[in-house]
């Protein structure tokens, strides 16, 4: 049944797959297995010499309570980020696909954000919630609520989730829209005539239909909350206050270059390789068996 | 004729394109940007006007940390500029690298340059300096902080602006009447590790880490948590739950509200003078940074945050010479002043401040010497000579954390200090590794 190209040979395919596997090797194996091979040493930072501790950098890392304690705040903000911005672009997406008129303009609309680099986001979001001269933090204060995202950790978080997720929700948008249209109107038709309400005919038919866009879209967001979101999180509280923000990659950054411990920053890219080849390998064993496609 | 005046011009185009390949090129990676960016430029324009047998290129590389790394990175290929800017808490991490940097005082020497080391004043030097007095790079831009006073916003709260600030008893109680007045913000502060630990413990001379606050060797530990920070942070935490002292950021965020005039006292380092002084609209004023009069009797110094300029290993003896007469005309007391009046940054040379007296600008601008005369007073001792702790930057941010759970109240400052010193002393370990 299965439709399969197939090239007589060997040579064609392989001089065709040559310039991606050369693409992979040059730019994900070699510095992989630099990174593998650094997170051995104790080196200095000018590379004048390196000292063989070989699992030492792993073993500092973890014992040291704040390493560990930021698996929790990247498993919190990774998740905050893929559920708001998932969220929120699937309910936008429903919305626009039930606009008849001037859907392309929302459309348009929608998705400005995510030409925003997120360095750039992260500033535009500060400067609303900037704790003197901020437009929200002064409706806030109006209210009698005093916003200091400098001092509290907890709305420190929130707005670095916010301004994460926000340049997402275009991308999301996008992808959700494209699935619902791709959903044929015959079912949905059919059930609204057996008498179920939008309610009933969102979870029962197009949620369903919907999940591999779902499925592929959380993979993403998550990768995406995990290492692209750095600039984000440099802009608007470089980790703090204490170290409530500073997710592991954020880590990397300060140990490396911050610190110059270049052991200690190799071990710790070896481990978040580990961490997302086993999110992917669990995402795509466990759930996608509930994906219907 | 007309041939005459071809070949004239023909040899001239050739004389100049000679000469230009004669000259050396020196290059200089710095971090500065806007108004101290165009000034250094003017150095460096001066400079290359003032001979033909040089050319320095200066190049912005980014912030302090970004042109650290871009530093390292090019060593580690090999395309090093021959002069860097390291900003003086990467000292300990350029001092580790022997094999990258060549002293300064090395450089001088092998150029034959004039070079008396007892012309850079004392206080300036000694954190650049070998424990043998011999100078390791050249201190380029030091400021020290102090107390900056908003005197109408004192003045608004009935308050006299003249009165006595000299302790922090004395601003504990002014900070009472600000409060009261019902002043939204009596004290802000920028750079908190700087001021409020690290020039905190040498201005009470009270060890900031072990072995001489690491001069004698990579082995030191932090001691910071002793007694005397332990009171100051606690009094500062508690002023934080009062709402008499206001956490801006770990930066210079503080700087925004207290040129705004929200703020009546501001502890920021004196370089901060170019700033206020274009942006305050209201009667400021420079008094020294307050002391504990329970802890001592009479301050020691202050000691000095900015950068400085290393030497890098692996260029032509050419070159080196080039660096040397560049270096020296920066040392030079007209330069010097020139950018000390400009910057707000100190003199580097006890010349270069007599000369900025003789010129009349500390009386035409009352409390810029402050920070000099503050810096200067007295004979460093072991703990107020400087700092030299390796993956300092990062032990900063450490401070940061934990100072930012005492403002929140979280924790109380004896804790906080303690997992301080902890943590930092895990940092310094790695870097004692590292550097063997």
């Amino acid at each position: 049944m299965e439709k399969r190209v197939t090239f007589k040979g060997r040579w064609l395919p392989l001089l065709l797959v040559l310039p991606q596997i050369a693409i992979t090797a040059i730019f994900f194996f070699y510095p992989a297995g630099q990174a593998i091979w650094q997170s051995l040493f104790i080196p200095d930072p000018f590379g004048l010499s390196m000292r063989w501790v070989g699992l030492g950098n792993f073993e500092f890392l973890l014992s040291d309570p704040y390493y560990r304690a930021s698996f929790v705040t990247t498993a919190v903000f990774s998740i905050l980020v893929t559920l708001v911005s998932m969220g929120v672009a699937l309910y936008l997406a429903v919305l626009a696909d039930r606009l008849i008129k001037g859907s392309g303009t929302y459309r348009t609309l929608l998705i400005w954000p995510y030409a925003v680099a997120p360095a750039v986001a992260g500033v535009l979001w500060l400067f609303m919630f900037n704790t003197r001269v901020g437009v929200v933090t002064w409706y806030l204060g109006l209210l009698g609520y005093d916003w200091n995202h400098v001092l509290n950790e907890g709305e420190a978080m929130g707005l670095v989730v916010v301004a994460s997720a926000w340049g997402r929700i275009s991308y999301n948008f996008l992808f959700f829209l494209a699935g619902l249209q791709a959903i044929p109107k015959s079912v949905i038709e059919a059930a609204a005539i057996d008498g179920a309400h939008f309610w009933t005919r969102f979870r029962t038919i197009v949620f369903p239909l919907l999940s591999p866009t779902t499925f592929f879209l959380m993979v993403v967001n998550i990768i995406y909350a995990f290492f692209e979101t750095f600039g984000v999180i440099h802009t608007i509280t470089s980790g703090g206050p204490q170290q409530a923000t500073t997710i592991l990659v954020y880590k990397v950054y300060s140990d490396g270059f911050v610190g110059q411990d270049l052991g200690s920053s190799a071990a710790q890219s070896v481990i978040l390789l580990l961490i997302v080849s086993v999110l992917t390998v669990v995402q795509f064993k466990y759930i996608e068996r509930r994906v219907h496609y | 004729m007309k041939h005459t005046i071809s070949i004239l011009a023909a040899a001239a185009v050739l004389g100049s394109a000679q000469s230009a390949l004669a000259q050396t090129e020196i290059e200089f990676w710095h971090a500065f940007t806007g108004r101290l960016g165009e000034l250094v430029a003017e150095q460096v324009e001066t400079f290359n006007a003032s001979q033909d047998a040089y050319q320095v290129v200066a190049s912005h590389k980014g912030n302090y940390s970004e042109t650290l790394n871009a530093g390292i990175a090019a060593f580690r290929a090999g395309e090093q500029p021959d002069i860097l800017m390291v900003f003086e808490v990467g000292t300990a991490t350029m001092m580790g690298a022997k094999g990258a940097i060549k002293p300064v005082y090395e450089v001088m020497a092998d150029a034959g340059a004039d070079f008396d080391q007892s012309k850079y004043i004392g206080s300036v030097k000694g954190y650049y300096t070998t424990p043998d007095g011999d100078m390791l790079s050249l201190p380029f831009n030091s400021s020290t902080p102090v107390l900056w006073v908003n005197r109408d916003k004192l003045e608004e709260a009935g308050i006299d602006p003249d009165t006595d600030l000299s302790t922090w008893e004395q601003v504990g109680a002014v900070l009472d009447q600000l409060k009261e007045a019902g002043v939204d913000c009596p004290m802000t502060t920028a750079w908190q590790s700087w001021i409020h630990l690290e020039n905190f413990s040498a201005y009470h001379d009270v060890p900031f880490a072990t072995k001489d606050n690491g001069f004698g060797g990579t082995d030191t530990e932090l001691a910071f948590n002793g007694a005397a920070q332990v009171a100051h942070i606690s009094a500062m935490g508690d002023w934080a739950r009062d709402g008499k002292f206001i956490y801006a950021g770990r930066r210079n965020e503080g700087g925004a509200n207290f040129r705004a005039g929200e703020c009546a006292l501001f502890t920021e380092s004196s370089a901060g003078y170019a700033g206020i002084k274009a942006e305050a609209e209201f009667d400021f004023e420079v008094r020294p940074l307050p002391y504990w009069e329970s802890v001592t009797d009479e301050p020691q110094n202050t000691i000095i945050g900015g950068a400085s300029l290393w030497v890098m290993e692996g260029q032509t003896e050419e070159e080196y010479k080039g660096v040397a007469a560049f270096l020296n005309f920066l040392s030079s007391p007209e330069i010097q002043a020139k950018w000390h009046q400009d910057t707000g940054y100190l003199p580097i040379t006890s010349e270069a401040g007599e000369l900025t007296r003789s010129q009349g600008f500390y009386d035409e601008n009352p409390g810029t010497d402050i920070a000099v005369t503050q810096m200067t007073a007295k004979q460093p001792t072991a703990n107020s000579k400087g700092l030299r702790l390796g993956s300092f930057d990062q032990i900063r941010g450490i401070i940061d954390e934990e100072l930012e759970a005492v403002w929140s109240g979280d924790k109380d400052a004896q804790a906080a200090l303690d997992s301080a010193v902890e943590r930092g002393n895990a940092l310094l370990r790695r870097f004692e590794q590292a550097s063997r």
